[in-house]
């Protein structure tokens, strides 16, 4: 066995913790995380109400715990949606013939020059804002890096001996994409599926914070920041409890990006 | 038409550079022809014409035509030819480490080389195949294996045996045991001529390494600047080179005279595209003359014979 590199271990932790945090919340929170208590709002950090209560007085930790179901949910669907185009566009730009290949990735170029929240603020003003739609949009927004990345890969992939000996053997470009060239570029797909999902859950935040995002009442660490604006200097802790947790969100998923990527880094290959 | 590959004033070029030129050869069955020549002769490409695998921006010219194949080779679509590929024609590759899927098991590769031409009834059928095919190369616990924990000899085996899975009637092997030690070459070797022997394949072997066809082929061509300078059996073209060219190679290669410097042939293989015309060996040869400028025609059958303007006497009985 190798040694696991320290980055590796600490995205694991901080991304184990989270899912966890999420799991947990379904069963069991301090309090009802929508629970509206006009006599207990703005309070300070206690034994009761450890991170404190909002200006409705709701529990600040079983919102974050909740929300971060929304983080986790977010991250998924936008990884997901980017994976399942990005990959096989790249799969393909990487396989078919130059100018085939030149459209796909030009027409990359200009999804990837489009800044992603504008995207997002669109998709909002057009299907509504909801997460799902910013989810969607975000996602979208991922599948150049994908596509690129992929592509890079699979056109390593495709230069080796054993395309040529699959070619060889009589084997069409479609399975030679699916048996030999996806196995082969999994690694990428894993190491730029958690960068992207740093990026979503970012994203997602950014977009609950401007109002495009997650709507009322569902807990979300960005609106919860854009709420604890008008407190900012009577009550700080409100905005630094959900933008710890987004930090560290954003922290454990590119350290994770970071780890995966040094293990199956192919120049130190031999070691495994 | 009864050899099992004839090929036909084949010509490789890439833009504007010539790197094979008017190529011609055949292939009787169950025969094993060896194409030898230097790194940068065109043999491999001449390989890669035959499969239809050159790089997109290299084109061929000319005919490749295959036994019990009703179309030219040459020109044909990547769906006609995938039908031939691993099923008539076969090839293995120079270097091993990189040939196998290093995600795959070794023994679904085997099986998959027989379900993709389907020529066994089922997988349960192909997974027998791929143990008794393993077998014939002595190595009969890879199947769960994967590529990385094979050595670079046992991989080669697992290749041949993928590559005759389908009992091709002919089989290329691209310097086959170039990337391997001496003695996993002689088993690796000795695999190849019983396997082709025992399907009656024929064998295309290419290669650099002079022993090694005197050892495998019966038959030889030897190849320089993209074009076939020589050809012949074996052993009247290692006793008695005719082309200039062929006699130098086989100079540099005579390891019995340990008392004198080791000849060599004077000068550098050129830049590909970059051969002279006429005789392409005319820059390096010591017998070239003006008459060497015009392309040299073919003397004798084209069984037995060569290029050359001032060919080297013949030592045994003339020309058959």
């Amino acid at each position: 066995m190798r040694r696991l590199n320290p980055s590796l271990v600490a995205g694991g932790v901080i991304v184990l913790l989270i899912v966890v945090t999420a799991l947990v919340s379904f069963v069991w929170t301090p309090y009802d995380a929508t629970l509206v208590d006009p006599a207990s709002r703005l309070l300070k950090p206690s034994w009761s109400h450890w991170f404190g209560t909002d200006k409705f007085g709701r529990d600040v930790l079983s919102q974050i715990m909740v929300g971060s179901r929304t983080t986790l949910f977010v991250g998924i669907v936008a990884v997901g949606v980017a994976a399942v185009i990005g990959v096989p566009l790249g799969i393909l730009a990487a396989m078919s013939r130059r100018w085939s290949s030149e459209v796909i990735m030009r027409s990359n170029d200009l999804l990837l020059a489009f800044p992603a929240l504008l995207l997002a603020i669109m998709f909002g003003a057009v299907f509504g804002a909801s997460t799902l739609t910013a989810m969607i949009a975000i996602g979208i927004a991922s599948i150049p890096s994908f596509a690129r990345v992929i592509r890079s890969g699979a056109l390593q992939v495709m230069r080796t001996e054993y395309v040529l000996a699959a070619r060889a053997a009589g084997r069409q470009p479609f399975p030679i994409a699916v048996r030999h060239v996806l196995p082969n570029v999994a690694s990428l797909i894993t190491v730029q599926a958690s960068v992207s999902f740093a990026i979503a859950v970012l994203a997602e935040a950014a977009l609950s914070f401007l109002g495009y995002g997650t709507p009322p009442p569902t807990p979300s660490w960005g609106r919860m920041l854009q709420e604890s604006q008008e407190f900012l200097f009577s009550a700080p802790r409100l905005a630094v409890f959900p933008g710890l947790a987004i930090a560290l969100a954003v922290l454990g998923f590119n350290l994770l990006g970071d780890g995966l990527r040094d293990r199956f880094d192919p120049k130190l290959e031999d070691r495994r | 038409m009864n050899s099992v590959l004839a090929v036909e004033d084949l010509t490789v070029t890439v833009r504007d550079k010539t790197l094979v030129q008017d190529v011609s050869l055949t292939v009787d069955p169950g025969e094993r022809v060896g194409l030898i020549g230097e790194s940068g002769s065109g043999k491999s490409l001449t390989a890669l014409s035959v499969m239809g695998l050159l790089p997109e921006d290299v084109h061929a010219s000319g005919s490749v035509r295959l036994a019990g194949v009703d179309h030219d080779l040459i020109g044909a679509d990547e769906r006609r030819l995938s039908r031939v590929r691993g099923r008539q024609l076969a090839i293995v590759f120079q270097e091993p480490m990189t040939a196998l899927n290093p995600t795959m098991r070794v023994g679904d590769q085997v099986a998959e080389a027989m379900l993709i031409h389907d020529t066994v009834p089922g997988r349960r059928a192909a997974r027998a195949a791929a143990i008794e095919l393993l077998g014939r190369v002595q190595l009969p616990d890879v199947l769960r294996a994967y590529p990385h924990q094979l050595s670079g000899g046992q991989r080669q085996r697992v290749v041949l045996a993928l590559a005759l899975a389908n009992d091709p009637s002919l089989l290329i092997c691209d310097e086959p045991t170039t990337a391997l030690d001496v003695t996993v070459q002689a088993m690796v070797l000795d695999l190849i001529v019983r396997g082709v022997t025992d399907r009656s394949s024929a064998l295309l072997f290419i290669t650099h390494d002079l022993a090694v066809v005197a050892t495998v082929c019966q038959r030889v061509l030897v190849m320089y600047g993209g074009r076939i300078v020589e050809s012949g059996p074996v052993n009247e073209v290692f006793t008695s080179p005719r082309h200039r060219y062929t006699q130098g190679l086989i100079a540099a290669s005579d390891l019995e005279s340990a008392d004198r410097r080791l000849p060599t042939i004077p000068g550098n293989v050129p830049a590909a595209g970059q051969f002279p015309n006429g005789c392409v060996f005319r820059t390096r040869c010591a017998h070239a003359t003006e008459i060497c400028a015009t392309a040299p025609p073919w003397s004798g059958t084209a069984s037995r014979g060569f290029a050359c303007h001032h060919p080297a006497p013949a030592l045994e009985p003339a020309d058959a």
